[in-house]
């Protein structure tokens, strides 16, 4: 698995650390229902067979945080972007 | 057919032509008493713990594709009941008890052996670590012995013990754990399962679940509709998967672990050793072949194989450990999905629909489990509470914070 890095180019699996699955925001705690809403958060996964929006660090590069999708099943990079404030890519 | 000696010789003296099919390949029939989907070995323990203990035969085991073809073909045949908390111990003891027993159960050659787990450590803070599970398997009644370097040495004399990077400083021994051979358990639980009644359905793929009002009533599968009163899933890395179909969402991940083993030579390793400085344990198969793996390729995976990085860790951490086996050429590597839970610890529970119920995060660690698991999903199926030395394998822990993480890590699946 090569990992195309926007700022360094494609490089080796080897130099990234996995995070996991991006679009994990913290929630409010003052919010009334907050204790659920955290255990959703830090807990509870989509896990999916395909393609799975994840966060991937440059550690042995530029040191940038990545958000990657990725198709789980085949491994298959699909696309790679710096994340943004609002998730999105 | 019962396989014994008296047996063994009327079959040589009829040429070997008696022996049946050692279970039934049964076609689904419209209901059950209990369906279990997922055949692998927990699947088939379950069932055949319900027939057995419990007295319910009425029971179908679905498999999508052959039975023991998942992770039950592709773990290190270890087994071990090294765990330090009070909810994960008495629960592998209990397997490593039902092991102890289960080629009696099953009169089936399931190669349980004994020959030892040995975990190095290679500093102080890692002896006292070691130390305390030492003690904590104490506690709970099970066998223990942290040896020092030179007891290590006359066990295993042919580590690097000179020019180590992570000096070798002793070890955690469990003389009962050790290894069996995977094929034979899930044919073997299959073998008694089957000849209790219970049928075993292949090439069933579970596509959806019947409800009616909240509770599941039956499955839909690519062999037709199966109605049972209740269903367990037991389906390991599909887990998150099957749990969608009945709109579930768990905390899991599916995660790939690489497992390898090399060409075979004479006797060389008496037991289970693993490496404390990095992650890599091995063992010998009576055949002669090293099978041996290490760290989790660490990234959410449904695709069966891993990649280069944790290949080159995992030799790296053979070499820094046993440089003797350099020159022995490597056979085989495979991946198994993980059912990573978010603690690294099992759910054996209900689950907040009627009538389905859970058996899944068992991590990289399922294999030594296989009976235990079988035996206490078949107690929560058959009686609907959970068993004794399960309790703390609820699936509302995470919830309410009754964690049980053995290595401290945190909700981070890849470093459980």
């Amino acid at each position: 698995m090569r990992i195309q890095c926007p700022f360094c180019g494609e490089r080796d699996l080897s130099e990234f650390a996995y995070l996991g699955a991006a679009d994990l925001s913290r929630p409010d705690p003052a919010a009334a229902d907050a204790d659920m809403r955290f255990f959703a958060a830090i807990y509870v996964r989509d896990n999916p067979a395909g393609p799975h929006h994840e966060l991937w660090y440059h550690a042995s590069g530029c040191r940038s945080w990545l958000r990657v999708l990725r198709n789980t099943r085949t491994h298959e990079i699909l696309a790679v972007s710096f994340p943004t404030p609002s998730g999105g890519s | 057919m019962r396989y014994s000696i008296f047996n063994l010789v009327r079959q040589a003296l009829a040429g070997h032509r008696g022996w049946g099919p050692a279970w039934r390949d049964a076609t689904p029939k419209s209901a059950y008493d209990v369906v279990v989907i997922g055949g692998g070995g927990h699947g088939l323990a379950t069932a055949h713990y319900l027939a057995k203990v419990h007295g319910i035969s009425n029971v179908a085991v679905l498999e999508k594709g052959w039975i023991g073809s998942g992770n039950a073909g592709r773990n290190t045949t270890i087994i071990r009941s090294n765990y330090l908390l009070a909810g994960n111990n008495p629960f592998y003891e209990w397997s490593m008890k039902l092991w102890e027993g289960l080629e009696q159960d099953l009169n089936y050659n399931a190669m349980v052996s004994q020959r030892g787990v040995l975990n190095l450590y290679h500093s102080d803070a890692q002896r006292d670590i070691y130390a305390l599970r030492g003690n904590a398997m104490r506690m709970h009644g099970v066998d223990a012995e942290l040896l020092d370097a030179a007891g290590v040495r006359r066990m295993l004399p042919f580590l690097d013990y000179e020019g180590a990077r992570f000096p070798i400083r002793g070890g955690l021994l469990q003389r009962r754990g050790g290894t069996a051979r995977h094929d034979a358990v899930v044919w073997g639980y299959a073998r008694a399962a089957s000849d209790r009644g219970v049928d075993i359905i292949q090439n069933c793929e579970v596509t959806g679940f019947i409800r009616e009002g909240g509770a599941i009533a039956g499955v839909e599968t690519t062999r037709g509709s199966i109605r049972a009163a209740k269903i367990g899933m037991a389906v390991a890395g599909s887990t998150s998967r099957v749990a969608a179909l009945a709109g579930l969402k768990l905390p899991i991940e599916s995660q790939v672990l690489q497992a390898f083993v090399s060409e075979a030579i004479k006797p060389f390793i008496p037991g289970v050793v693993t490496f404390g400085a990095g992650h890599f344990y091995i063992s010998q198969s009576d055949k002669g072949g090293l099978v041996f793996g290490g760290d989790l390729d660490g990234y959410n995976s449904y695709a069966q194989r891993g990649n280069l990085p944790t290949v080159e860790d995992v030799c790296e951490g053979a070499m820094a450990l046993m440089p003797a086996i350099g020159r022995v050429r490597v056979l085989r590597s495979w991946g198994g999905i993980a059912d990573m839970s978010m603690d690294g610890s099992p759910i054996i529970d209900r689950t907040p629909l009627a009538g389905l119920y859970l058996n899944a995060g068992w991590c990289y660690g399922g294999f030594k489990a296989t009976p235990a698991s079988g035996w206490c999903f078949a107690h929560l199926l058959a009686r609907d509470e959970p068993h004794e030395v399960a309790r703390a394998y609820r699936l509302d822990r995470f919830a309410t914070g009754h964690l049980l993480d053995e290595r401290g890590v945190g909700a981070q699946p890849n470093l459980h």
